[in-house]
């Protein structure tokens, strides 16, 4: 296997990531590739929580994630590469081959507005998004993997 | 007398409100629960929902599950203070108990809810 689902979500590790999408992906491990947990052991303790034994959790920055997406791209468990944000998603895009993007969850902030339910984006946001699927990367919205994955087109 | 502890449920959808529906149906207890959803929130904005849940009074937070967002929030929250304990697993047995013993520090609160839920979970012969 490899690296199965590229997910955008400003809540990383939460239920529908480690339930919705984990149990039928049979997910082995999850990267949560966030500068901020990276640099807190507390921070990583809490989102370890969330996630049963089985589950292998790796905490990256981007800039390891960067580096380091081949080798779990090589990796014979299925794993979830977890982002919070458009533009580290987007770097972790620069240097290699993603093929699928799911945003899961993006809410409201200032600046955003409601395009789904669960995807609330700015205006430069939502630019961010088409520049990445201009360069092949196929971007869709579906919080869970029972709803219906909503093309990039009818949400931005 | 100090003041009585708040508890807040603290859940995935509409779960929260309908614990608090029920205890204040069973007890008559109406103004011991606040129920606070992470519908639509992000980490920062369920944070803030509970913060202006708590305001400035001792508090447990009642989690629904032991990890995710409603979890994160809510131990971020508590951490470095002494006034507001947080307890996962919430449920209606462990809210009844809560409720009539809410004069606890919120450590010990927490503790005792613990135990009061789990004590309610079994597997009677059918």
């Amino acid at each position: 296997m490899s690296i199965v689902l590229y997910r955008i979500d400003d809540r990383l590790i939460h239920g529908q990531v480690v339930v919705g999408w984990g149990q039928p992906l049979r997910a082995g491990f999850i990267v949560l590739v966030d500068d901020m947990v990276r640099a807190s052991e507390w921070e990583q303790d809490l989102y370890r929580m969330g996630v049963p034994s089985h589950i292998e959790v790796v905490f990256a920055s981007t800039a390891e994630a960067a580096q380091r997406l081949p080798e779990w791209e090589a990796d014979p468990r299925t794993g979830i590469v977890l982002a919070g944000t458009i533009s580290t998603m987007a770097a972790l895009c620069a240097d290699h081959r993603v093929k699928r993007i799911n945003v899961g969850g993006l809410h409201h902030q200032p600046g955003r507005s409601e395009r789904l339910r669960y995807v609330y984006l700015s205006d430069s946001e939502a630019e961010q998004l088409r520049q990445l699927a201009a360069r092949g990367i196929e971007i869709t919205a579906q919080d869970v993997p029972t709803a219906p994955a909503v093309p990039l087109t009818e949400f931005t | 007398m100090s003041e009585p502890l708040r508890g807040v449920i603290v859940s995935h959808s509409a779960v929260a409100q309908a614990l608090v529906s029920a205890v204040a149906a069973i007890t008559g207890v109406s103004d011991a629960l606040i129920p606070v959803s992470n519908d639509g929130c992000d980490g920062g904005a369920l944070g803030a929902r509970l913060a202006t849940a708590i305001g400035d009074r001792p508090a447990l937070l009642f989690v629904d599950l032991p990890g995710g967002s409603c979890l994160t929030s809510s131990v971020r929250l508590a951490r470095g203070k002494t006034n507001v304990a947080v307890v996962t697993g919430v449920n209606l047995a462990m809210l009844l108990d809560f409720v009539f013993h809410r004069d606890l520090p919120p450590a010990e609160a927490a503790r005792r809810a613990a135990e009061a839920g789990a004590r309610a979970i079994r597997t009677p012969a059918a």
